[in-house]
């Protein structure tokens, strides 16, 4: 079975807005917008589900504060504990800098980790579609054609009525 | 700030010249794209001459000891610590600019803050040369980190003020490394869809296949978020454990509960300086002056008087608290300070990061950008000698007289001083020549929210 991707180009996000909220109000499926910058309020109209890396962030600095204090303790007062001028083996106020240092070491590495994972960017990706100029000044909206909602040779008007620029269909095999 | 406030509310736009974003991306991307100016080639020169002469002193000075340096047993720490804490506090204001202005989102940092963070790095990797150096077996420099070893495991020194900052230092490069990185993705693909040949090539792997996806913006917006919320702490937590180097010792002038924000608004203040002074040379060799204004001027004008005016605050408290607290040491350094043999280098930091600053509120100062340039040299120069009065008058007089002693740097160290400018902007010139300057999405994102959804700019919008 083949699926039928469209593709509209504006000029500016508020006409890329205006067309996705009509792809919505329709009930045609948008699949992605390709943008130069982020537009605000695009999430709610394309349906971007929020992100959870914010919980990501708390574990790794949670299991950064605790293996950093861990490691202190052990080293200090378990594995070989050295008199230092006389102060505590297990001095925690001394210990605190390091444990605040690898807990912000390891939630700011997982946070930046999770969203390349999450997000799948990494060195050799390869592109299903060219979308030219979206890194420069076009903003495109792909959406996936089904008869239902709109049927195929309607959809240029609908870029035209909210002033695209370009246009194109792509078949994909699937 | 009244009179600051007024000359901001003037109706002066943040991005100058009505730029479509194509025309933001030419801007940015073409500099890349041709040859090096020869003012480039100048700089780029200058700089690498400073950075082979710090190369050979420093590894004559491996070489021989650190018995090359103007040391000696009464003053331990002289020129490689002053340096080391100079640079770590120039490294501050990108992350300010970077993390802090972006939580309270303040949009005009999007035209300096991708420079301000490349700053941050390149002073980071110039900071942590000096311990390292100082150290005088470099090639041991990993016994500062705690891994098994055949030693027993003998572990590091936890409770060593030193060793926290191997850890804040260590942990500051990496984020900001990563803050950095992550903040160019966007930019980087940008060039990529423009490059051809080996270009491409690179900025296709480094790019790391962006799209430009409205899930991806949603993501990374929210993780830019993430990592300025940890970076905001992290730049005060940095240069906090660099001053307890000094406020965990018992040395007077150097015992204080007030060098924790002391050091921290003093590296803001000396950060701002820097990034005036390299953004006042970036915008007129690379013609940016449409995208580093007036407005980015005045804005740091402001950071400026501010952070310079805590600081005269945090010298005045070191001096009533020496007075007041009675202790005969306390009261000795601070008189030794002000009228003893470094009298000209206190007074010198005093001038230039107390009075100099102040200049800022004549509205002919600060609109002439000659002469912002000169504060902002002044205030460097000035936030230098703080470092170099904080450490060296507070050791060359000690508990016992008959150790007094004096210093004066050696050729060596003078050489490792130009040789960390020279990295400092050897660094910074293959940034200007290689990767944006300019974070290209983010100043598109400005214009158009200026621009308001019909295209047409709104006078009263931009001045909010």
């Amino acid at each position: 079975m083949s699926r039928r991707i469209h593709v509209g180009f504006f000029e500016n996000p508020h006409d890329l807005l205006s067309a996705a909220r009509e792809c919505r109000e329709r009930g045609v499926a948008i699949l992605d917008a390709r943008t130069p910058f982020p537009i605000h309020g695009i999430d709610d109209v394309i349906g971007i589900p929020r992100s959870r890396l914010g919980f990501v962030c708390c574990a790794f600095g949670a299991a950064g504060l605790f293996l950093g204090l861990l490691l202190q303790h052990w080293t200090s007062a378990v594995d070989w504990p050295i008199n230092v001028g006389g102060k505590p083996f297990d001095s925690l106020p001394a210990f605190v800098p390091v444990g605040f240092e690898i807990m912000i070491l390891l939630a700011g590495l997982g946070t930046a980790g999770a969203f390349l994972v999450r997000s799948r960017l990494r060195p050799g990706r390869k592109e299903p579609i060219n979308l030219e100029r979206v890194t420069d000044d076009r903003f495109a909206l792909v959406v996936e054609e089904k008869d239902a909602a709109l049927p195929g040779e309607e959809y240029a008007l609908l870029w035209r009525r909210h002033g695209a620029v370009d246009a194109f269909v792509e078949r994909i095999e699937s | 700030m009244n009179a600051l406030e007024s000359a901001a509310a003037a109706p002066v736009p943040l991005i100058g010249g009505d730029k479509s974003p194509a025309r933001v991306t030419r801007d940015v991307a073409s500099p890349l794209e041709g040859r090096p100016t020869s003012l480039w080639w100048v700089g780029f020169l200058v700089a690498f001459a400073a950075l082979a002469a710090g190369v050979a002193s420093v590894a004559y000075q491996i070489k021989v000891g650190i018995g090359t340096w103007g040391l000696n047993r009464t003053v331990g720490w002289g020129f490689d610590i002053t340096n080391f804490v100079f640079w770590v506090g120039i490294g501050h204001a990108g992350t300010l600019i970077s993390a802090v202005l972006l939580l309270l989102r303040q949009r005009w940092r999007t035209s300096i803050n991708r420079s301000a963070e490349a700053m941050t790095i390149f002073a980071v990797i110039c900071a942590g040369i000096f311990p390292l150096i100082h150290m005088g077996r470099p090639w041991l420099a990993y016994w500062v980190f705690p891994y098994p070893n055949t030693r027993g495991s003998l572990w590091v020194n936890f409770r060593s003020a030193l060793l926290w900052d191997v850890f804040a230092i260590g942990t500051y490069f990496t984020i900001s490394l990563v803050f950095w990185y992550l903040g160019m993705i966007p930019d980087l693909a940008t060039l990529r869809d423009r490059a051809k040949g080996i270009r491409r090539a690179v900025f296709r792997f480094l790019s790391l296949g962006w799209n430009g996806s409205a899930r991806t913006w949603s993501r990374y917006e929210l993780t830019c978020v993430l990592l300025a919320g940890l970076a905001t702490p992290l730049v005060v937590s940095v240069h906090s454990v660099v001053s307890t180097d000094f406020a965990t010792s018992i040395v007077p002038g150097w015992h204080t509960t007030v060098f924790p924000p002391y050091f921290v608004i003093g590296a803001i203040f000396s950060g701002f300086a820097m990034v005036l002074t390299l953004m006042l040379v970036a915008r007129k060799t690379m013609r940016f002056e449409d995208y580093i204004t007036k407005r980015h001027v005045l804005a740091m004008c402001k950071v400026l008087v501010f952070t310079g005016s805590i600081v005269g605050l945090a010298y005045a408290t070191e001096l009533f608290t020496a007075w007041y607290s009675g202790n005969p040491y306390e009261k000795f350094v601070f008189a030794n300070r002000a009228f003893g043999p470094f009298a000209w280098a206190y007074w010198l930091m005093v001038a230039c990061n107390v009075a100099v600053p102040q200049l800022l509120w004549i509205p002919r100062v600060r609109d002439s950008l000659l002469a912002v340039f000169v504060v902002s040299i002044l205030v460097n120069v000035g936030m230098w000698f703080e470092r170099f009065v904080i450490i060296v008058t507070s050791l060359h007089r000690d508990f016992l007289p008959s150790s007094w002693s004096g210093y004066v740097p050696t050729w060596v160290e003078l050489g490792a001083l130009v040789g960390s400018f020279g990295l400092f902007f050897t660094c910074f010139f293959l940034f200007c020549r290689f990767l944006p300057m300019i974070a290209m999405f983010e100043v598109k994102a400005v214009i158009a929210e200026e621009k308001g959804p019909h295209g047409a700019a709104h006078g009263d919008r931009r001045a909010a």
